[in-house]
C-alpha cells in the first residue's frame, strides 16, 4: 500500500472522535466485520489509527478507498465545512431521465479532460443526495488530498452545494463539469453561505415553514402571550401591543424552526447622509460600508428581537426577506424609492 | 402594572389606580432600552419628579455585554433629580435586595411610613460636594 495513502487514512481516521471510529469504519465497509472485531476501541486514538493503518495494508487500500472514508467523515460532520449554493439552468425544457452512470461519465470525463491529476470519488445517499468529492493536482503535481472540494447535487434539483478548498482557481473548472454531467447550460453562484448544508438545502426547496400572508382575526389562541398563571397584582399595562408584536412576527417568520444561518452580510453602497453643514465628506462618492450580522442561529435570533423588546415590529424587510430570497449576502446601492427596492442582485 | 413603554394606553385609564412610584428599567446591554426610556420620559408628568421617580439598571453582572455607560445613566438621573439603583437580575440575592429596596421606596412614596415623604429622596440626591 503506497505511504501516502497510508498516511491519509491515518490522519482521517485520527480525526474521528473516538466513540464514533468503530461506527464509521462500519460505514465505510472495507474492513470486514472479522477485522473491526480486532481492533481495541478502547486505547488511545493513535494506536487505533495505526491498526486500521495495517487492517487497510492487508487489504490493499489505495487512494480511492481511502477518499470514500473522507467522503463519510464529511457527509457525518457536514456541519463543519462552509457551504456555498450555484443554481443551474437550464436551455430548454426537457426532462431528461437522469442516469447516474451517465452523470459520473460525463463528470470525471470532463474533469480529466482539462486536468489530469484528480482524484474524483463519488457517494450516494439515501435522500437522492450524490457527494462528489475532488482532490486537485497540476499537470506535475499528484493531487493534494488534504484539500479536497465537495459537491452535494440533488439530482431532480437545479441546486448544488459546494465546499471548495483554499483553491479558487478550480472552481470555474468544477462549475464546467457539472454543467456537462447534468446537462445543464449555465451555472451560478447564488448569495447564500452558511454551515448547515441542511438549511441551505431547506431554503432552497422551500422544506422550511414559510407563512403565507393568511389573516387571521384571534391568532392561535392556544398560543399564550403572557401566562395567565402569574400573579394577579401584576397588570400588563401593553398586552395588545405585545399580542400584535407576536402576530407580526408569526407573520413574517411562521411557527416553524428557522434554517440555520450564521451570517448576514450587506454591503452598502450609498451616499453618507449628514447635515449638509457638517461637510463630513466633500467627495459625492459613496460611503463604502460593509455590515455584517453573526449569531450561532441568526433567523432564530431575529425572531425572537420583537417579542423580547430589543427591536420595533415589524423588523426590516431587509432582515426577514433573507429565506425567501434565499441570499444572505446583499449589495444595497442607492436608489429612490422604498428601501426594501434598493438591494441589486450583483 | 408593568409597561413597556409610555404613555399608558388609554384604553386601560379608568382601570388604573393612583400611580406611586415609577421605575425605569434599563437593560445595561440594550442602547434601545435606554432610547425608549428617554422617549418615554417626556410623558411624566413634573409632579413625578419629585421622589417618585427612579431609575434601575439592570444586567450590571455581565461586564462584558454592555452596551450603556453607567456616566449616561447617572447623568440622566441627575438631570431629572431620580435616583439610580444598579442591579443583576439574575442574581437571586441581588434581585431580593433590590426588590425590598423598591418596596421601601415605595412605601414612603405612598406615604406609609411616618415622617419621611418621597422629597427626602430628592434631598439626599444632591451632592455633599455641592454644599
Amino acid at each position: 500500500m503506497d505511504e501516502t495513502v497510508a498516511e491519509y487514512i491515518r490522519r482521517t481516521v485520527l480525526k474521528i472522535p473516538r466513540d464514533e471510529i468503530k461506527t464509521m469504519l462500519q460505514k465505510w465497509s472495507f474492513l470486514s466485520e472479522a477485522q473491526l472485531q480486532t481492533l481495541n476501541f478502547h486505547q488511545i486514538k493513535e494506536n487505533i489509527s495505526q491498526q486500521v493503518v495495517q487492517l487497510c495494508e492487508e487489504n490493499s487500500a489505495d487512494i480511492k478507498q481511502a477518499a470514500v472514508l473522507d467522503i463519510i467523515y464529511n457527509h457525518t460532520y457536514q456541519n463543519k465545512r462552509m457551504w456555498s449554493v450555484y443554481q443551474m439552468k437550464k436551455s430548454g425544457e426537457e426532462l431528461e431521465y437522469f442516469d447516474i452512470t451517465d452523470f459520473k461519465k460525463k463528470f470525471k470525463g470532463r474533469l480529466r479532460s482539462a486536468l489530469k491529476n484528480v482524484t474524483i470519488t463519488f457517494k450516494e445517499y439515501e435522500d437522492n443526495a450524490i457527494w462528489i468529492r475532488v482532490a486537485w493536482g497540476t499537470p506535475h503535481k499528484k493531487p493534494n488530498q488534504y484539500k479536497p472540494s465537495y459537491v452535494v447535487y440533488h439530482s431532480q434539483t437545479p441546486y448544488v452545494f459546494i465546499s471548495a478548498s483554499v483553491l479558487k482557481s478550480n472552481l470555474p473548472l468544477l462549475c464546467q463539469a457539472l454543467i456537462v454531467a447534468c446537462n445543464y447550460h449555465d451555472i451560478r453562484e447564488m448569495e447564500l453561505r452558511s454551515h448547515s448544508l441542511n438549511s441551505l438545502k431547506d431554503i432552497v426547496f422551500k422544506r422550511y415553514s414559510q407563512n403565507f400572508q393568511t389573516y387571521y382575526s384571534k391568532p392561535l389562541q392556544e398560543r399564550n402571550v403572557e401566562p395567565e398563571s402569574g400573579d394577579i397584582r401584576i397588570v400588563q399595562e401593553n398586552r395588545s401591543e405585545k399580542e400584535r408584536i407576536h402576530r407580526l412576527n408569526w407573520e413574517v417568520f411562521g411557527c416553524g424552526p428557522q434554517p440555520k444561518l450564521e451570517f448576514a452580510q450587506y454591503k452598502l453602497e450609498t451616499m453618507f447622509k449628514s447635515d449638509p453643514k457638517m461637510g463630513v465628506l466633500d467627495k459625492k462618492e459613496p460611503f463604502r460600508c460593509l455590515v455584517k450580522f453573526s449569531s450561532p442561529h441568526l433567523l432564530e435570533s431575529l425572531k425572537s428581537l420583537t417579542p423580547a423588546g430589543m427591536a420595533d415590529a415589524p423588523l426590516s424587510p431587509l432582515l426577514t426577506c433573507i429565506p425567501h430570497k434565499a441570499r444572505n449576502y446583499f449589495k444595497i446601492r442607492e436608489k429612490k424609492g422604498l428601501v426594501p427596492e434598493s438591494f441589486v442582485s450583483p | 402594572h408593568l409597561a413597556t413603554s409610555l404613555p399608558l394606553p388609554s384604553e386601560r385609564h379608568h382601570l388604573r389606580p393612583r400611580i406611586n412610584l415609577i421605575v425605569f428599567m434599563i437593560d445595561i446591554k440594550s442602547k434601545y432600552s435606554l432610547k425608549n426610556v428617554e422617549a418615554s420620559l417626556a410623558h411624566v408628568d413634573a409632579s413625578f419628579f419629585l421622589g417618585k421617580v427612579c431609575f434601575l439598571v439592570t444586567g450590571v453582572g455581565r461586564v462584558n455585554a454592555c452596551s450603556i455607560e453607567t456616566n449616561a445613566v447617572c447623568k440622566l438621573g441627575e438631570a431629572y433629580c431620580s435616583p439610580v439603583l444598579f442591579c443583576e437580575l439574575e442574581l437571586e440575592g441581588i434581585r431580593v435586595a433590590t426588590a425590598q429596596r423598591l418596596v421601601r421606596m415605595l412605601q414612603i412614596c405612598t406615604g406609609h411610613i411616618p415622617g419621611v415623604s418621597a422629597l427626602s429622596f430628592v434631598s439626599l440626591m444632591r451632592n455633599s460636594d455641592d454644599d
